[in-house]
């Protein structure tokens, strides 16, 4: 078994509106920066083990899919790497 | 009829519910979600509360809990399911529901009371109530409900919306929407119509001591039972 650092950063479907990134783009205005739009979202990182980079890769996958990002609002993208 | 309150680490309504369901006749079991099997119940409710901390999002983790299965094996079997505010994040989270609820539109914290429209009796908690104007208190930071295009004409064409936010004289108007909430929506139905979730608190307005009771209706609507009476005395 090799270990394994997942990224997965979660954000909010380009359809779905970001209340939070208006207000942060709200308070980037106010310090005089000319800002079109800001959109938030959430960086998970986990370190597990798995047999080979390709069965990582699948596992950070389920992760996405079955937990971190809820499909009706968000999309992901995962980033494995070996340790 | 044995009605299961359903308890996550964090629910806080359970007891308000199992204390309004006895006004209505009913038998309420608060049952711990590790433990959960609604066999030989008539009816599952999904409180709300904050379960997991509301970490990752609303609801996200307790839909992965022991009771997840259980409400989808009673689901199965038609049993009548409610969900009230974050009950209703949890059901959504387990796809017993459509759509899903995000962070209130203007980013506050809405502790209020609002009306709403009963758009549809075709479940086991509004049967008899359609078109009924009621009035209920929230308390949520996440109950703007959205949802994809599709899903959102098939929940309006199917009459799968149960409760929208409307001013006291019915008419849904943005000024009556308390968190931004797609069509004014505050309730919505699976497509079969016995699973239930609204952002509302129905058993905070079971009895005239709470300020209202409408809630009580819709607990009515369940056991088919009007107002069994309990003094005021009689609460511990």
């Amino acid at each position: 078994m090799t270990a394994y650092v997942a990224t997965i950063r979660v954000r909010p479907k380009a359809e779905v509106r970001d209340p939070q990134g208006e207000a942060i783009g709200g308070a980037l205005r106010s310090l005089g920066l000319d800002v079109a739009d800001v959109r938030t979202g959430k960086e998970i990182t986990v370190r597990f083990a798995a047999p080979d980079e390709s069965a990582a890769r699948v596992a950070a996958a389920k992760m996405g899919d079955e937990l971190l990002a809820n499909p009706v609002i968000e999309d992901f993208a995962v980033e494995v790497a070996a340790e | 009829m044995r009605i299961a309150v359903l308890r996550f680490p964090g629910t806080w309504s359970e007891n308000d519910f199992a204390h309004a369901l006895s006004l209505v006749g009913a038998e309420a079991d608060i049952v711990w979600h590790a433990d959960a099997d609604l066999r030989g119940y008539d009816a599952a409710i999904v409180p709300g509360g904050f379960t997991y901390g509301d970490y990752l999002r609303a609801g996200a983790i307790a839909a992965l809990s022991p009771a997840a299965n259980a409400l989808r094996r009673a689901d199965a079997e038609g049993m009548p399911i409610l969900g009230s505010c974050n009950g209703f994040q949890i059901l959504c989270e387990i796809g017993l529901l459509p759509g899903a609820l995000v962070r209130n539109r203007h980013l506050e914290f809405r502790c209020d009371w609002v009306h709403m429209r009963i758009e549809s009796d075709r479940t086991p908690f509004t049967a008899g109530l359609g078109g009924e104007l009621v009035r209920m208190p929230i308390a949520h930071g996440e109950g703007c409900w959205v949802a994809d295009e599709l899903t959102l004409a098939r929940v309006e064409a199917n009459g799968q919306v149960v409760f929208r936010y409307t001013d006291a004289r019915g008419a849904a108007t943005p000024e009556a929407n308390p968190n931004g909430s797609t069509a004014n929506i505050a309730g919505v139905a699976n497509a079969a119509g016995n699973v239930v979730g609204l952002m509302p608190h129905p058993e905070r307005c079971s009895e005239e001591l709470l300020g209202g009771t409408d809630g009580r209706r819709v607990l009515e609507a369940l056991t088919g039972v009007r107002h069994v009476g309990m003094a005021p005395a009689s609460v511990q």
